[in-house]
């Protein structure tokens, strides 16, 4: 059993009594965890991996090999910032370093008060409008320093 | 008076620039001065600078007006809205906007237009006409019909579509897969998106059809999970479908199965490579495979499968719909049918533009792109992704057409056209393309995995100005051993920008010292 907590653990079960039957069902399973908890917690790793038929090493392989999974809990909001050419040819290496500035972190951190965290991403398909920089599942367009500024307080 | 029908777009690009925003404000307006409206939450028709763009109907026509902030729609309800109104915002009939007019549109001719979740607007504006016609066809048919509309895969790669699926109808076996690569990681593309969440009943007939064509009774697609919205959309479209029988058992009576799941992927750029995504729909690592076996003799859980980009899906209702020779009717050279370019990055007027084959890139971006946003000068264009080439100014009079940009050392790929202006620094973005590739390589192959950092160390070496004359040599030969070495794409592509920078851009990387 997950040495986490009954609720923690009952997630991780749920989880994998739907999926162990689902072909390649992992990383909807992985996603599901995660979607409920926040991360993935490392000691609930044996246990899927005795859930869904594999071995450890292949779970956490999995959740390492993949930028959105976490052992860690973000922080209540995580700000995704693009970082890809289309959003660089109209300034975001600009934002990315006032942004850095601003919340104190670098990418992979969490602001010491546990509201922001920093994520890389590499294209969030707004491209003609970028900058942009995805909140929960709200993507924003032409974000500059001020408008980064008005959403942060927003939150 | 009669109930208004209104349009405001729910497209990702629309809402991040406001029309949630807008269509909350126009319903409260609405209903404070008891206008009867209709408000239909429409895609977008792809011209993202004119969005957030609010239609209404007239006369059997549609109008807009836009782009439209939340705070313009007070003014516009007092300048006569939702009536033809004189605004500084009207925009006129929408079928007479120039930067639409000017498209053939095809696989997007729907975007906008209709309400993407109704599946009758769907059948009315001619979907499902290509299924029809497919089932009544034999399968060696329906694969002789888009083997015959030259139609090649949209995602970068430009294989012949009936070919392949030609190799997984003739494999035997007890279960095949048809899979679309919805994966659209590379900058400066949406196209895929947009079509998912402005027409996601086009992805869905198109998948159907290949499922009969083939012989498959099982579908996945693999929606990456920067695409929340199109998850929401696609996921609905999808039980619409089941519901009205077009999915599940014995699709519209016609005895043929065919049941489709959607997959998340989880932020991996390489689960756009096809193998690499099989991998990651089977629940591992996204870990590129060796080929041979080609994923259409042995793919998913080692079955023969379908992998095709959406937009080539897309594009085979319309093959169906209208026949082979009407679709091969467009396009240039090899290269037939229409291209979706998305021309994004410093650009004023930028979004989807879906033309034929054959176009210079100078009209793309001049005529359609109206220049940079920023009104300075382009400087350089990266075309095909992250791994395309960028091209100045001596290169932009090629035509758009995959052998045309083959033949001048670049690739079309999936139609992203990134322009910069002249603040641009190539060195820089050379960099970045390493360091991209340091990022995403799933780490099976050497040249890939290190050279990537390699090249990242080697160009922040020249920018300090050390050594610099053998530094070129080394990029090259690096280069070369990535190109010549790499076991997919990534790695072999990657020297592609940077190599492009390098030749057409040689003094940002001389400026060393004085950097």
């Amino acid at each position: 059993m997950c040495s986490s907590s009954g609720a923690t653990a009952a997630v991780v079960s749920a989880a994998v009594r739907k999926y162990a039957d689902i072909p390649g069902g992992l990383l909807p399973l992985l996603h599901e965890i995660q979607a409920s908890l926040g991360f993935v917690p490392r000691d609930c790793v044996a246990d899927i991996a005795t859930g869904m038929g594999l071995s450890r090493a292949e779970v956490h392989g999995v959740i390492s090999f993949y930028h959105d999974f976490h052992y860690q809990p973000s922080g209540q909001n995580t700000i995704h910032l693009c970082r890809a050419e289309a959003c660089q040819a109209v300034g975001s290496r600009k934002l990315e370093a006032y942004v850095k500035t601003r919340l104190g972190i670098d990418f992979g951190g969490t602001t010491t008060d546990g509201r922001f965290s920093l994520e890389p991403v590499y294209c969030l398909g707004n491209c003609a409008c970028g900058p942009s920089i995805r909140i929960g599942d709200d993507v924003i367009a032409r974000v500059d320093a001020d408008r980064f500024d008005e959403l942060l307080d927003s939150l | 008076m009669s109930v208004v029908k209104i349009f405001v777009p729910m497209d990702t690009t629309a809402c991040a620039l406001g029309a949630e925003a807008v269509a909350a404000e126009v319903a409260w307006q609405a209903s404070n001065r008891e206008v009867e409206v209709e408000l239909i939450r429409n895609g977008s028709r792809g011209a993202f600078w004119l969005e957030p763009m609010v239609e209404i109907e007239a006369d059997g026509d549609r109008y807009a007006f836009g782009p439209v902030n939340r705070g313009d729609v007070a003014g516009l309800f007092e300048a006569g809205f939702p009536g033809i109104c004189q605004h500084p915002l009207f925009l006129g009939k929408v079928s007479e906007i120039e930067w639409l007019v000017r498209q053939d549109r095809l696989t997007f001719a729907r975007a906008g237009v209709i309400d993407p979740l109704s599946l009758d607007d769907y059948r009315q504006h001619g979907g499902y006409r290509g299924l029809n016609n497919a089932l009544a066809m034999s399968a060696e048919e329906i694969v002789a019909a888009v083997t015959e509309s030259g139609l090649r895969g949209r995602g970068g790669a430009a294989f012949p579509t009936g070919i392949k699926w030609r190799t997984v109808l003739d494999t035997p076996a007890d279960q095949k897969y048809v899979t679309a690569n919805a994966d659209e990681g590379d900058s400066g593309t949406f196209a895929d998106r947009l079509l998912m969440e402005a027409d996601p009943f086009q992805l869905i007939e198109g998948m159907t059809i290949c499922a009969i064509a083939v012989g498959a009774s099982e579908g996945y697609i693999y929606l990456r999970s920067e695409y929340p919205k199109a998850l929401r959309v696609l996921r609905q479209a999808i039980a619409t479908a089941e519901a009205a029988r077009l999915l599940g058992n014995n699709i519209a009576g016609s005895g043929r199965d065919f049941h489709l799941h959607i997959r998340v992927g989880a932020g991996a750029y390489i689960c756009g490579e096809e193998t690499s995504m099989l991998e990651s729909l089977e629940g591992k690592r996204g870990l590129v495979r060796f080929k041979p076996p080609l994923p259409a003799i042995e793919g998913l859980f080692g079955k023969p499968t379908v992998v095709n980009n959406v937009l080539t899906l897309a594009a085979v209702t319309t093959v169906l719909a209208k026949g082979a020779a009407y679709y091969k009717d467009y396009g240039s050279g090899r290269s037939r049918g229409t291209l979706s370019v998305q021309l994004a990055g410093n650009i004023r007027h930028g979004g989807l533009v879906e033309i034929p084959f054959g176009a210079s890139l100078r009209e793309l971006v001049e005529d359609f792109g109206g220049g940079t946003a920023s009104g300075r000068p382009v400087r350089a264009i990266q075309v095909g992704g992250p791994l395309g080439a960028y091209l100045p100014e001596s290169q932009w009079d090629t035509p758009l057409d995959y052998e045309a940009f083959t033949a001048v050392g670049a690739m079309l790929g999936h139609g992203g056209i990134v322009v910069f202006d002249d603040s641009v620094d190539m060195l820089e973005q050379a960099r970045f393309a390493m360091e991209f590739c340091a990022v995403e390589s799933c780490g099976k192959c050497t040249p890939c995995r290190i050279g990537s950092v390699r090249g990242m160390e080697l160009i922040d070496k020249m920018a300090k100005g050390e050594n610099r004359p053998a530094s070129f040599v080394l990029l090259e030969e690096l280069c070369e051993t990535m190109e010549l070495g790499s076991l997919c794409a990534m790695g072999g592509l990657t020297p592609m920008p940077v190599r492009s920078a390098v030749k057409y851009f040689q003094q940002d990387f001389e400026r060393g010292v004085e950097r």
